[in-house]
């Protein structure tokens, strides 16, 4: 019978391997499907796209020279951390208005991907390096290197299997990434940048920031540091902002505008392979 | 020198030390936005004293480093060039070589660097070795050993001897703050190589942790006023080492224009010693230009 005031949590953002707030000192606030606020979220500006940035240029050299197999145990450790911490990310799911059934089959399928993606680590440069033959005495090979940083626009759909959808296959190649996470249901989100931070994940390979997209894209897609994009929105008007600032520094632009995250197609080398650049070396030999 | 009292260094000036870090922290919240950010930013950029300071520098790098002095990003020919580049004695006749037809100087570090644990003598003979080479400005670092000893007169009359041999030569005082161990000594080493004859005061070699902090350079920026009341003569200030931020930069423009005033934010006055803060200034300002954050892949290392 108290008349307790809810303490609403505010989530912070997580960037460089830490949990700041966002440098702008903005919140907004999350609500239910019925409207109900239920927590608070950082509203981050270009300054904190600017930080990410920064904090995921210096974490690429460590986790793209990362053994290949090391980068599997880390992405299978992730995998394992989720699955502990299931009912956490399945509460949080409800709290947003996702249905328990759904909320536990999302988390499961969440964990179930990074696994998938953990196991490509090191077949990649196998399976899609090649040896090449020329016309000259020459050992000729061909095998994918990381692209760097990548920035990944998530959607609104199955927040939490989206976002861990996109982020898999990136950092399996060995590039670090900054997320825009869901712009209304950023809050599981920002859980898995805890369960990411208990993982033995380098600080800065992965960061998650939240807060209004049309206030981050701009700057994340033109930042000349910025290797890649992985965009998940249709929506016209951002995908042509998207591929024009990319044009400046010649960026990898990914558009990816799915809405059904559970679907197995998702589970496929080949998104590896959008965030790396073919490196041939030629060997002398003789005859 | 003849009118002026020198002070007695067994006196102590004390320093407020909580006092000098919360007026750098009310300082350092100061925002410097749009046009006089940029205007910043190229003044900084003009103050820079651009270092290499390495066991392996060679002719060849040091022709890396001057080029990257004349022209510090080719897109944008008209910014301003460093003040001058600092290397090591044996190679100021490479530096010179690679500066000819510019305005930029050479500075020359010199005296036992970085230790200065050598006999007068020989910090004497290496100084005008570096000035027969061509340097125009001289960085020596005092004896902190004997400055610690309490061997005030010893520092003084080093530094003298050396002012002496540099003649028209001008010469940057290394404090070595970072072995001082406190603010008083700062202030106090500060007082003794102005009255000694310095033509700058400098914080660091570079060699030692912590190199350049902002209240350590507000403690020598106060004695610099304090000085010029007494003398007036002015004296310049550099700090140097571990200023890598195009922000901290201005931070520090911040405070020489607050402790000092505007007529010592000119190159003549006031240098940053640095190498990898040229990059970052130049990222800041095609930033500001652009309005696209810049990556490090595109400018040159030096």
């Amino acid at each position: 019978m108290s008349d307790r005031i809810e303490v609403l949590k505010t989530y912070k953002t997580y960037v460089g391997g830490k949990f700041p707030r966002s440098e702008s000192d903005r919140t907004y606030k999350i609500t239910d499907p019925k409207g109900k606020q239920i927590a608070n979220a950082c509203r981050c500006t270009r300054k904190d796209v600017r930080d990410a940035v920064v904090a995921a240029r210096s974490a690429f050299n460590e986790w793209s020279n990362r053994s290949a197999y090391n980068r599997g145990q880390i992405l299978y450790r992730i995998a394992e951390m989720l699955e502990d911490r299931k009912d956490q990310f399945v509460k949080e799911l409800e709290k947003s208005g996702t249905k328990s059934k759904e909320a536990m089959k999302q988390v499961e399928a969440s964990i179930d991907r990074i696994i998938y993606f953990a196991g490509w680590t090191d077949k990649l440069s196998q399976v899609f390096g090649t040896v090449n033959p020329v016309a000259s005495p020459h050992f000729n090979f061909s095998s994918p290197d990381a692209t760097g940083v990548a920035g990944i626009i998530a959607p609104d759909e199955a927040p939490l299997l989206s976002a861990v959808s996109l982020i898999a296959p990136v950092l399996s190649g060995g590039n670090t990434c900054i997320l825009l996470a869901s712009e209304k249901n950023p809050l599981p989100l920002v859980s898995f940048g805890e369960v990411i931070h208990a993982s033995d994940v380098p600080g800065g390979v992965v960061n998650i920031l939240t807060g209004h997209h049309s206030e981050m894209v701009d700057h994340l897609s033109a930042h000349m540091d910025v290797n890649a994009v992985f965009n998940t929105t249709a929506e016209k008007e951002t995908r042509k902002l998207i591929d024009e600032n990319a044009s400046i520094s010649v960026k990898r632009v990914t558009h990816y505008p799915e809405t059904d995250w559970f679907n197995e197609k998702h589970e496929n080398p080949y998104l590896i392979l959008e965030f790396m650049e073919t490196k041939t070396t030629w060997h002398p030999v003789g005859n | 020198m003849n009118a002026v009292t020198i002070p007695d260094f067994h006196q102590t000036i004390p320093i407020d030390k909580v006092g000098v870090e919360e007026r750098m922290a009310r300082l350092n919240k100061r925002s410097i936005k749009k046009e006089s950010k940029l205007q910043g930013l190229k003044l900084a950029l003009s103050m820079i004293d651009l270092t290499t300071l390495e066991g392996k520098d060679s002719e060849g790098k040091i022709i890396q480093l001057c080029n990257k002095a004349r022209t510090p990003y080719t897109p944008m020919p008209d910014l301003p060039t460093v003040a001058a580049v600092c290397v090591y004695p044996n190679l100021v006749d490479a530096a010179k070589k690679a500066l000819r037809g510019t305005t930029i100087k050479v500075a020359s570090v010199a005296a036992a660097f970085p230790s200065g644990m050598a006999r007068l003598k020989d910090k004497l003979e290496d100084t005008r070795y570096a000035i027969d080479q061509g340097a125009d400005e001289i960085d020596m670092v005092i004896s902190r050993g004997e400055f610690l000893k309490g061997n005030y007169s010893y520092i003084f009359d080093e530094i003298a001897a050396i002012k002496e041999a540099c003649g028209e030569v001008h010469l940057k005082v290394i404090l070595e703050t970072g072995e001082l161990e406190t603010y008083e000594n700062v202030r106090k080493a500060s007082d003794i190589a102005m009255y000694a004859g310095a033509d700058f005061i400098k914080t660091s070699t570079g060699k030692i942790q912590p190199a350049a902090t902002q209240p350590v350079t507000m403690i020598m920026l106060e004695a610099i006023r304090d000085f010029y009341r007494n003398t007036g003569q002015m004296v310049g200030m550099k700090p140097a080492g571990g200023i890598r931020k195009a922000k901290e930069a201005l931070q520090y423009l911040v405070l020489v224009k607050e402790t000092l005033g505007a007529a010592w934010l000119t190159p003549q006055w006031f240098r940053i010693g640095a190498s990898s803060l040229t990059n970052d200034l130049l990222m800041q300002i095609v930033k500001q230009e652009t309005g696209v954050y810049q990556s490090i892949n595109y400018f040159s290392n030096d």
